[in-house]
Parts: C-alpha cells; sequence; structure tokens
C-alpha cells in the first residue's frame, strides 16, 4: 500500500477527511515554499500538493497562471522543484503529490523523471493534461516504481470516462467539481452528487475534490460527500497577497 | 515507406508518433462527441450538400489556378501556378474550414461558437461563419495582436462577434489558444472550439485537414485540365500547416514533390523565427505531440516572425510525419525574403500577397530557378496581403 493510500485509510479508519492544500513552488521562492509546506503539515494538511510552473498552464485560472508566471520569473524548473522536494523530505512527514503539465516531464524524459521523482521522495503525481490514453509511458513505470499516479475526473464525466479514470487512478481519484478551470466559482448541486456515487460505484479508491473551494463552509458541505477535500487558488491567492495562510488552513481543517 | 499513410490519424488520434490527444478530462466527453459527429456528417449528403454550396455560393470555390506569366518569365524556370486561396470570400483559405465547423457546430446542436485568432483572419473567418449559421462567437486574441490588428478587430465586430483580450503570458497567439480552451472547458455543453489549423487534440488535425482538402482536390483538377499532367513540385507555407496539407492531401498518392515554408523570422541562429523543425524538438503543447520551440526545462518559447499567422511554436502533427517519411521537405524562408516577395508579387502579377503566403512565393523563386522551363510548380496563395499592407509600410518607414 502506498503512503497516500495509508493516509486515506487511516483517516477512513477514524472517520475523518483528507484534508490537501495546493502552492506553486517557486511562488514567490522555493524558500518560500519550504516555509508554506511546514505551515501547512503544522496547520492540519495531510498531503500536499505542489505544483511545477509552466508556461502555458491551460487548466488554471488566472489566479494559478500569474503565480506560475512569478514562479517561471524566479527560474523554477521542474529539476529544482524535485530538489527541494528531497530537501523538504527530510523533515516533512506527510505525502507530497507534485501538480505538473506533461510537457516538462516529457522534455527531462518519462522514466527519468520517475526515478527523480521516487529518489526524492515525491509520492504522486497529477498531470493535468495527461489521460489514460496517452499515459501508459508513465502509468508502467511509476507503478513498478511505486509512484501514485492521479488522474481526474469531471461533472462532463461519462459512464465510460468513469470506469476507465477509476481503473487507471492510483492513490486517490481526483474529482473536478466544477466544468472549468481552477479557482473558478464551485457550484455543489445534485450534479456533483450523482457523478460521485457513480465514480464510488465504479470504484473502492478514495476520491478527492478540488477546483473552486474557496471558504471553509463549501469545504466543509464537500466533505461530506467525499473522502479529501483539495484547496489551491484560495491558498495561492492568499501567498499572492502577503496575508498569512496558517490560519485560513486551520479554518478549513476545522471544517472539513 | 508506409502505403497507408493517407489513412491516418489512427483511431487515437496518432500520425506515427505524433498527434493524440493531450488535455484536460473535462474536454474528453465533448472531444468524443465531436469526433462521433464528424465521422458522422461526413458521410451525411444533406451535410455535404449544404456545405458543397455554400462553399460555390458564398465562399466563391472553386477558386482559380492561375498560371504567373510573368513572374515565370521574371524567375527564367519552371512555370509557376497560383492557387488562389485569396480569392475566397474574407481573403483565405481559413474560411473552408471556419464554415464548415460552424454547420457542424449547428448540427450538433450547439448554440455558441468560440476561436482564437492571431493575425485575426481565422477569428474573421469564424465570426463570417457564426454571422451566417446564426451561432453566438467569441473570439480570444492576445492583447499584443489586438494592438496590431485593429482592424481586423473592428471587422470581427462589425460581424456580431464578442473580442476578448488576453492579456497574460506573451498576449499573442499560443496564449489566445489557451484562453480559448479553458472557455471551452468551462462552457462545453453548448459550445464548440473552432480550431483554426490543422493542431490540437483529435480530431481537430485530421478535421481540419479534410475541411482544407478541397484546396488540392481543386488544384489536382485543374493542372490536369490545364497541362494535362500533374505538377513536379507543390510549394505552401506552414504555420499550424492547414492551407499547406489543404494542398497536399490530394497529391499524397501522387509521385509529386512538396515543400512547406516554415518562418524564419531573422534567421535561425537568432533565436527570432518560427521554424519548428529548424529550431525545435518532440513535445507536448496545446492538445497534441509535434515539434515544439522549447527551452530544456520544456516551457515553451517565444516565436518571431514578421507574419502573424507562421508566428506560433507548434506544428501539426500530420507536418511531422510526413517530414518523417520524407513525402514532404520542409524548409523556411527569412522576414526578408518574404518581404521581398510580397513585392516582387505585386509587380510582376499585380498581386498582393498575404506575408503568410510571401513566405512560399519566396520559395517558389528558389526552386524554380533551378528548374527546367518545362517544370510545373503550383504555390499555394493561401489569402491576400491586404491586411498586411500597414505592417510593410510601417517595415519601410513610411507613415500611412
Amino acid at each position: 500500500m502506498s503512503r497516500i493510500e495509508q493516509v486515506f485509510k487511516d483517516l477512513r479508519e477514524a472517520g475523518r477527511k483528507a484534508l490537501i492544500p495546493y502552492i506553486m513552488a517557486g511562488d514567490p521562492s522555493l524558500e518560500a515554499t519550504k516555509k508554506f509546506v511546514s505551515d501547512l503539515e503544522r496547520s492540519g494538511a495531510d498531503i500536499i500538493e505542489i505544483g511545477v510552473p509552466f508556461s502555458d498552464p491551460l487548466a488554471d485560472g488566472p489566479t494559478i497562471q500569474r503565480a506560475s508566471e512569478r514562479s517561471l520569473q524566479q527560474g523554477t524548473t521542474l529539476k529544482k522543484v524535485l530538489a527541494l522536494v528531497k530537501e523538504i523530505k527530510q523533515y516533512c512527514g506527510i505525502p507530497l503529490v507534485l501538480m505538473t503539465y506533461f510537457n516538462p516531464v516529457f522534455k527531462l524524459g518519462v522514466r527519468r523523471f520517475i526515478k527523480d521523482a521516487v529518489g526524492a521522495g515525491v509520492d504522486g503525481v497529477i498531470i493535468p493534461d495527461l489521460i489514460p490514453e496517452e499515459a501508459a509511458e508513465l502509468t508502467g513505470p511509476a507503478g513498478q516504481y511505486g509512484l501514485d499516479t492521479v488522474f481526474l475526473l469531471a461533472p462532463t464525466s461519462t459512464k465510460d470516462r468513469i470506469s476507465k479514470v477509476a481503473g487507471v487512478s492510483t492513490g486517490f481519484i481526483y474529482y473536478v467539481s466544477i466544468t472549468g478551470i481552477t479557482g473558478s466559482r464551485l457550484s455543489m448541486g445534485k450534479a456533483m452528487r450523482d457523478t460521485l456515487n457513480s465514480i464510488k460505484k465504479a470504484s473502492e479508491k478514495p476520491v478527492a475534490v478540488g477546483f473552486g473551494i474557496s471558504n471553509p463552509q463549501e469545504a466543509a458541505r464537500v466533505a461530506g460527500l467525499a473522502d479529501g477535500v483539495i484547496i489551491g487558488s484560495a491558498i495561492v491567492k492568499r501567498i499572492a497577497e502577503g496575508r498569512d495562510i496558517k490560519r485560513f488552513v486551520r479554518s478549513i481543517r476545522k471544517a472539513v | 515507406m508506409n502505403k497507408k499513410f493517407h489513412k491516418l490519424p489512427d483511431a487515437k488520434g496518432h500520425f506515427g508518433r505524433y498527434g493524440g490527444r493531450f488535455v484536460p478530462e473535462t474536454l474528453m466527453p465533448a472531444l468524443i462527441e465531436l469526433e462521433r459527429a464528424y465521422g458522422k456528417y461526413k458521410k451525411d449528403r444533406n451535410f455535404l450538400n449544404e456545405l458543397k454550396s455554400l462553399q460555390r455560393d458564398f465562399i466563391g470555390r472553386p477558386t482559380p489556378l492561375y498560371f504567373a506569366r510573368n513572374l515565370t518569365e521574371h524567375v527564367g524556370g519552371a512555370r509557376i501556378y497560383l492557387k488562389r486561396e485569396d480569392l475566397c470570400h474574407t481573403g483565405a483559405h481559413k474560411i473552408n474550414n471556419a464554415l464548415a465547423q460552424a454547420l457542424l457546430a449547428r448540427k450538433m446542436g450547439k448554440t455558441r461558437i468560440i476561436a482564437e485568432t492571431g493575425a485575426g483572419q481565422h477569428g474573421v473567418a469564424t465570426a463570417t461563419g457564426a454571422a451566417l449559421t446564426g451561432l453566438e462567437c467569441e473570439i480570444y486574441m492576445g492583447s499584443e495582436d489586438i494592438r496590431r490588428q485593429a482592424l481586423n478587430v473592428f471587422r470581427m465586430r462589425l460581424l456580431g462577434a464578442k473580442v476578448t483580450e488576453v492579456s497574460i503570458g506573451s498576449k499573442t497567439l499560443k496564449d489566445a489558444i489557451n484562453e480559448a480552451l479553458r472557455d471551452w472547458t468551462t462552457n462545453v455543453r453548448n459550445t464548440h472550439y473552432v480550431m483554426g489549423t490543422v493542431f490540437g487534440p483529435h480530431p481537430y488535425p485530421a478535421m481540419v485537414r479534410d475541411f482544407q482538402s478541397i484546396i488540392g482536390v481543386e488544384a489536382r483538377r485543374q493542372i490536369l485540365k490545364a497541362e494535362q499532367r500533374l505538377p513536379d513540385c507543390l510549394i505552401a507555407c506552414v504555420g499550424g500547416g492547414s492551407n499547406s496539407i489543404g494542398l497536399f492531401y490530394a497529391f499524397l498518392k501522387d509521385d509529386v514533390k512538396m515543400t512547406g515554408v516554415e518562418a524564419g523570422g531573422r534567421g535561425i541562429r537568432t533565436g527570432m523565427h518560427a521554424a519548428r523543425f529548424a529550431g525545435g524538438s518532440l513535445g507536448i503543447f496545446q492538445g497534441c505531440k509535434s515539434y515544439l520551440l522549447q527551452d530544456s526545462n520544456g516551457n515553451v518559447l517565444g516565436t518571431h516572425s514578421v507574419s502573424a499567422g507562421l508566428d506560433y511554436a507548434s506544428v501539426g502533427p500530420e507536418h511531422c510525419y510526413l517530414r518523417d517519411i520524407e513525402k514532404v521537405r520542409y524548409t523556411y524562408a527569412t522576414d526578408r525574403e518574404a518581404l521581398k516577395a510580397f513585392e516582387l508579387l505585386g509587380r510582376t502579377e499585380g498581386i498582393i500577397p498575404a506575408l503568410e503566403s510571401a513566405h512560399a512565393i519566396a520559395e517558389a523563386v528558389k526552386t524554380a530557378s533551378k528548374m527546367s522551363r518545362k517544370s510545373i510548380i503550383i504555390v499555394n496563395l493561401s489569402g491576400r496581403g491586404d491586411k498586411d499592407v500597414q505592417e510593410v509600410a510601417g517595415i519601410k518607414g513610411i507613415n500611412l
């Protein structure tokens, strides 16, 4: 069982839900990212998602686009993020998941990426522009090396897509709560409940919900339906404004 | 050589190792829906008849295949024919695809179409298709391009389209595509994305190619009538690659040489160009696997060309495949060469070409001069140059 799966199993047995905050590596600096990871761990995060900046983040809304731009201006690269994770892992006890677009991984070499990521202590990877049909090159070796590969589902997902994605995703399944990009406004209607139910029917793997959750009330409602709550843009926005994230994450923790 | 290459892509949209689908999962159902709808309507007699009559009466097809006698004499080599896509309604080949996709969108029950545009030609073509079919239309355009192409922005608005400024990243075509994809991801239920070239996730490269392939079908018939034989060589410029594949596709089974001309900008060594084959490497960008201008960390590089329509960091996946199997040769023309050809065609033939097409003319002059007077070249004159007049005047230091 992977470390991510273990976290979900322990939480499930304790009747609790996972809190998964997201931050952009290198925004505003790699040093700051180290501090934020510690802050997030101490504020009750169960897993942390670390974003790798990319020149063309087409699944992201303005908040994370701008964070990505700032990070690139600092010279952040995938290699530097892997080195950062290696440092962080010496004191951070919770699983870390990288969120990166596919081209930086492809450019580095998929197999080399997997080896380097596992060597650095990365527990899983989320690639928002990679669908299962194109992922064999990644999922095969990742399975061998023990790197979880998290795939995404969306409100538009059909039964076929749900069973395909649920079948190949490891660690957990990432459910995109909205038909849209990161940081959009959340809508939690019947559609979301229905899709989550279909996913649950198709697979026993844990499901975490992300995109658009921005406050404790929304987090609490999502936690009622899923195994984990992912919060990205709301945290990245606070970082961009120079505001403290600890209190915010603790308030979400309480709600979840 | 693989004899079945003209049957590509495969079921998952691959042209050999290129192409495919690299998109957020949210879009997958829409791509599958589009693939099915296109598969159905490309065999649907009513759809094809409607398209055919609009091609004739609205776009003005068939466009002429014109023997450029003066240019041929000026060069003193092969006989040069021009496929006059510049005479299409709205001034370029882009309408062939945009109109067909607008019709398809309406058949699919979509109420809204969106598109990206660089120089504005595809935006104008899509806005035109939307006006004709009664669909709501929104065009994404980088703020840098909006500034450079004020005339086309106003044309789109006159046609009833909403033009939305994209002011992130390099503020040009690639950022407009990102934003259009984000819009599509958000509004996928009622919206169709009219991709303007043979790029992006499957089925776009194949579908746009099919809608443009009428260029080559006509040209093949026309040259057989005019010369009683096939040409020796075809030449077209390659941005995303829709006008070139449109010309080449009907000739793929023939023994005809083909050349695609990329934008050499200020020269490959300066890094200020859009020559993906000369200066790029394999990468994944905006929905497919193809040659890409990128840095060593996989971030997409800025590009430069005097012609906005060729100024893009990647190239249609089928072109990569045609290059690998040595069916098409790819070269580039620099800004300087294109500008020279721009003026040459105006003076010799009375035709001002689009700066994009001027790249193909520049290569045709080079190639024709090395060939015998009996040889035949067809150049795709993909668009007219009115849109570039102001830009060229500026380069020449003339204030209009």
